[in-house]
């Protein structure tokens, strides 16, 4: 690209360069935001002999300036000219996984993981592979932490001589003295794992794991357990007993409660990779001490993992295994001293009936659902409510329904305005378990009743359900029950509730059709033009604009625009702008 | 924090607060923050026992002779490795005050007694110790704890643990106490583990731990590389990846007196722990809970050896805050202490940028920011220094000067302004009319600068557009 364009000489590097010198960091970072830019102006050549070498010695500057550098040079293969040139981008990239910054260092490996892709097998040894060797053996934590993420993304492609080179530099940052240099290592102990020969993951990352899974902090040890669960999916199955079970059974009844919350939390994931023996052997036991571990955090991260892991158990024995022994330590999780654990076995425990089937669910979920709709705690009983699709498929609502009748009416009054509305979320799903009949008599006075909630949040979301709520049940069953409470309520002495019936209109009147529209809702709509209070009348245009393409022409010229033509003259005026709004939305003009 | 738990404050209470108190008005309590409870919790590695606890009850020492003390001593001390768990307060009672009445008599006895102290005891007291002290520290309580607002959560077994501590401290300070035999027990794996217990948020204990910590420094030599380095790490793991640790406070006042002792010159190490350590702790957004004790660390080490001052302040001015006016006031006010114990020579290699900064700072439109780098030219050190330098700071800060005098929408702030320009006129008032005078001039000429940038990224733009026709097959990345 190197058509020597006569403007290029317009703009020699130095200009470029004194706006990256710029003393206003804001400068700085457009200027480094628009690196592509500049580039490009240089053409390849310049890039690779000017503009890089700049960039890599004036590394100083602002870490969020670094940032953007950083960013940009994982996409700059093509400004330098290409694959063939790739390599140029590494000294910047060097020195910017070597800054304290995290994110500037995190953004550098990133950068530097993406073109290491595009360098030739060759390449990658004579360039790319020094530059992780230099990094692990960095004097300052940052460079040694960044050379974990890279060993990775170079191994499968370099020469067996040279794949010795970087199993023996994993293996030291392994040991390395800084805790944060092994919590690098051990958190990309897994990816590594994933692209080493069977032989070496048996012989050296075992020994690895091992070694990081009984370090002296905790925070290195937990980040081991989710190491292990990759190496364990890597391993034949005759193997997994002798080289990783002991220590993940050590991790299980790890002292720290860290520790045990990350076996907890990638239960599911470890289930998967052992396999059913193990499963049965090991794991559910493991499980049952998680559900009954003495931190809250450890049994809330194990009662998230409670339908996933039976739902995975094998066939033959899931109903035994669950009944004799996961049940038990449910039944005990219901009635914990803790809220989340709770709230979290309860955004789970529907999840059982379809596993358990009719009976079961009869006899031994139930009565738990019915205490969990019982609880104080207003976040159980909404997990509960929100999950009850599970059991309708199993058992039928009705069972739940004179339990779960109190519980909405309890939701439904809460003091805490986000549980109303958490509940109000709920409200379309529920009554279409629930069916019409049921809905009317017991639910229908309380979607009611928020619509003249004090909060707006609320009134809102009802206006909103109110609209779901006739999509299920037909335009016929809300003009006889919701439309003749909306509208009674134009007649309201507080002006809030006024226009909260302009609102439901706004909302219902597609759902209900033209005829109930026109008939029912415009003519209420077109009084309350005359509401004394500004903000109901310049709502009464905006309902107009919204409904207007829901009316016909005739009504909207005789009916319609008269009366906004009367609104666009008002004094006040927000009611004149946005009857001029409507007016020329509908093109009544 | 660790574990990210859903909202728990918007659901906590919801269940025993009267609905009628929120129906009446939605905003009411809003203003009344509500009390949190002081909770109490135990450590986490406790399990509950099933059966009570049963310890013979020993002999007071007082009422033995003086030859069978030792070894009541010991039996005492070994007696007290049992744990009671706390949060149970039913349990065990009549246990929990044996030990209780206990640890009182090893308290005194330690301090008084001559002789007891041979060489078998040490591993005794330090396994007795090590065992009450030693513990996963529970998960904090909410996740989003906010040490300025929330009350800490305390240490249920403090009772006993406080005992524990004072018996220690005794110990270590009991004039009978031999460095040499107790390294053997008291060794890096025993401090890694007391380091660890600084994150306790119970302010109880980590007031206890900063004593301990502070003898065992002082008297194993052999561990001081170590201490240093493994309070490198917490700190570096602090600031780099969890922004959260209880004892940074604790911590940095042991450091305080640790630098006030380093010999000089300055090992290298040690610079490299005010420059890569130190200094970013300055980017915690929590600096508020332990800025004094930086500020303090920060200036110990400048009384030391004053060529650091230009990498102190250069760290400073890097991390400087852009968006939060408190951290900024903070900055300032640990500036002026720098500034406070600065040598002249010192102060000529880093005005420039210096002033920049703070013509900055006076031109800010939060008046607490203003006022605080206002408050410089009360300073009479600071302002012998500026006056002694005023022919390179005045053309810094007047043009920043001049506008806010006009501008700033705080009366004080243009009432102060007023004071510091009529300070610089008195210094050198041939440069100030100077400045003044082209005042007009330099700004036009500022503006063309800026107009000429934009012409330039415009037709830097306008290339870029037709390089891309041309190379139809690249992509080309714009950002």
């Amino acid at each position: 690209m190197a058509g020597a364009d006569s403007d290029d000489s317009l703009y020699p590097i130095a200009v470029l360069i004194d706006e990256l010198r710029n003393e206003d960091v804001q400068l700085r970072l457009n200027s480094i935001k628009k690196l592509s830019t500049i580039a490009l102006a240089l053409g390849v050549e310049r890039t690779r002999t000017e503009l890089l070498p700049f960039l890599t010695d004036t590394i100083y500057d602002e870490d969020e300036v670094l940032l953007a550098l950083a960013e940009q040079l994982g996409n700059f293969t093509m400004l330098v000219g290409g694959p063939e040139y790739v390599h140029c981008l590494l000294p910047p990239l060097e020195s910017l996984a070597t800054v304290e910054e995290t994110v500037v260092r995190d953004k550098a490996v990133e950068s530097l993981r993406k073109i290491s892709h595009e360098h030739s097998p060759v390449d990658l040894e004579v360039h790319f592979e020094p530059l992780v060797k230099r990094l692990a053996s960095g004097d300052w934590f940052t460079s040694r932490t960044s050379a974990c993420g890279l060993f990775s993304v170079c191994y499968p492609r370099v020469s067996s001589t040279v794949k010795a080179e970087i199993r023996q530099h994993f293996r030291t940052l392994c040991s390395d003295d800084t805790p944060m240099v092994r919590r690098a290592a051990a958190s990309k102990l897994g990816e590594f794992a994933k692209v080493l020969e069977l032989e070496y993951v048996k012989s050296d990352i075992i020994s690895l794991f091992t070694a990081l899974a009984s370090d002296e902090q905790d925070s290195v040890r937990l980040l081991a357990v989710e190491a292990g669960v990759s190496i364990a999916t890597l391993l034949p199955q005759e193997d997994l007993e002798a080289l990783v079970m002991p220590t993940l059974r050590q991790a299980a009844e790890d002292k720290s409660w860290r520790v045990r919350y990350m076996v907890a939390d990638k239960f599911s994931d470890l289930q998967k990779a052992v396999g059913p023996e193990i499963t049965k052997n090991d794991l559910v036991p493991a499980f049952q001490n998680l559900l009954k571990d003495c931190e809250a955090e450890v049994r809330a991260a194990a009662a998230n993992k409670v339908k996933e892991f039976c739902e995975n158990l094998p066939e033959d024995s899931r109903e035994t295994i669950i009944m004799t022994h996961i049940l038990p330590c449910v039944k005990e999780l219901v009635s914990d001293t803790n809220q989340h654990v709770k709230s979290a076995l309860a955004s789970v425990i529907m999840g059982l009936s379809t596993i358990l089937g009719k009976d079961n669910t009869i006899e031994h979920l139930l009565p738990l659902f019915l205490a969990q709709l019982k609880d104080e705690c207003p976040e159980v009983r909404l997990n509960i409510i929100s999950n009850l699709d599970c059991v309708n498929e199993v058992i039928g609502i009705r069972q739940l329904s004179q339990s779960l009748l109190p519980a909405i009416v309890e939701l439904a009054e809460d003091a805490k305005w986000r549980v109303r509305l958490a509940i109000i979320e709920y409200m379309p799903l529920l009554a279409g378990q629930l069916g019409v009949e049921f809905f009317d008599e017991k639910l229908n006075s309380l979607c009611m009743a928020w619509l003249v909630d004090h909060v707006y949040a609320i009134r809102e979301a009802a206006t909103c359900n109110l609209m779901k709520l006739v999509e299920k049940f037909g335009a016929e069953w809300a003009q006889n029950t919701i439309v003749p409470k909306v509208l009674g309520m134009a007649n309201d002495p507080n002006y809030l509730h006024r226009m909260t019936t302009l609102f439901c209109i706004n909302a219902l009147s597609e759902a209900c059709g033209q005829e109930i529209t026109t008939k029912h809702m415009l003519p209420v709509v077109l009084k309350m033009s005359n509401d004394q209070v500004a903000n109901v009348r310049f709502n009464v245009a905006k309902s107009l604009q919204k409904i207007g393409p829901v009316l016909d022409s005739n009504c909207l010229q005789t009916e319609v625009k008269p009366v906004l033509e009367k609104l666009a003259s008002d004094l006040d005026i927000d009611v004149k702008y946005f009857a001029q709004e409507a007016i020329s939305v509908l093109a009544l003009a | 924090m660790f574990i990210s738990m859903k909202d728990p404050k918007a659901m906590s209470s919801a269940a025993t607060t009267p609905p009628s108190v929120d129906k009446v008005d939605g905003f009411s309590r809003k203003s009344v923050r509500k009390a949190r409870q002081k909770r109490a919790q135990s450590s986490s590695q406790f399990r509950s026992q099933d059966k009570p606890i049963e310890l013979v009850q020993l002999p007071l020492l007082k009422d033995v002779s003086a030859q069978e003390q030792p070894e009541l001593f010991l039996k005492k001390v070994q007696q007290c490795c049992t744990l009671f768990d706390f949060m149970d307060t039913l349990s065990d009672l009549k246990m929990k005050e044996y030990k209780r009445s206990t640890l009182n008599e090893l308290v005194d006895y330690v301090t008084v007694s001559r002789g007891y102290l041979t060489e078998q005891t040490y591993p005794e007291v330090v396994k007795m110790v090590s065992y009450n002290i030693f513990r996963t520290l529970p998960p904090s309580d909410s996740n989003e704890f906010d040490p300025e607002e929330d009350e800490p959560t305390l240490e249920a077994s403090w009772p006993h643990l406080q005992l524990v501590y004072e018996f220690f401290i005794r110990f270590l300070e009991s004039q009978e106490f031999q460095p040499s035999i107790a390294k053997k027990y008291i060794d890096q794996k025993f401090v890694l583990q007391l380091l660890e217990l600084f994150d306790s948020e119970d302010p109880r204990e980590r007031d206890c731990l900063k004593t301990v910590l502070h003898r065992i420094y002082g008297k194993f030599l052999g561990l001081r590389a170590f201490i240093r380095k493994q309070i490198n790490n917490i700190f570096l793991c602090f600031v780099y990846e969890t922004e959260h640790f209880n004892g940074v406070a604790e911590l940095l006042e042991i450091l305080g007196s640790i630098i006030n002792g380093f010999a000089l010159p300055l090992k290298a190490e040690h610079k490299q722990f005010l420059v890569k350590v130190l200094l970013p702790l300055h980017t915690v957004r929590s600096l508020s809970l332990f800025h004094a004790q930086l500020a303090y660390c920060i200036v110990q080490f400048l009384e030391k050896d004053p060529t650091l001052t230009e990498p102190v302040i250069r760290g400073l001015l890097k991390f400087w805050p852009k968006t939060c006016s408190q951290k900024e006031v903070m900055f300032l006010g640990e500036l002026e202490e720098i500034l406070d114990v600065i040598e002249p020579t010192q102060f000529v290699k880093i005005q420039e940028p210096l002033f920049k900064l703070i013509a900055r700072c006076v031109s800010s439109p939060h008046f607490q920011v203003a006022e605080r780098a206002l408050y410089y030219w009360n300073n009479e050190y600071i302002m012998s220094l500026i006056e002694e330098n005023s022919s390179v700071i005045l053309p810094i800060m007047f043009a920043s000067l001049y506008r806010i005098s006009k501008e700033h929408w705080n009366p004080a702030i243009s009432a102060l302004i007023y004071n510091v320009l009529k300070a610089f006129m008195e210094m050198n008032s041939a440069l100030f009319d100077e400045l003044a005078a082209s005042y007009k001039s330099d700004r036009q000429r500022e503006r063309k600068k800026d107009k000429e940038r934009e012409d330039l990224w415009r037709k830097l733009e306008e290339l870029e557009l037709r390089r891309g026709i041309q190379n139809s097959d690249g992509v080309i990345p714009t950002y």
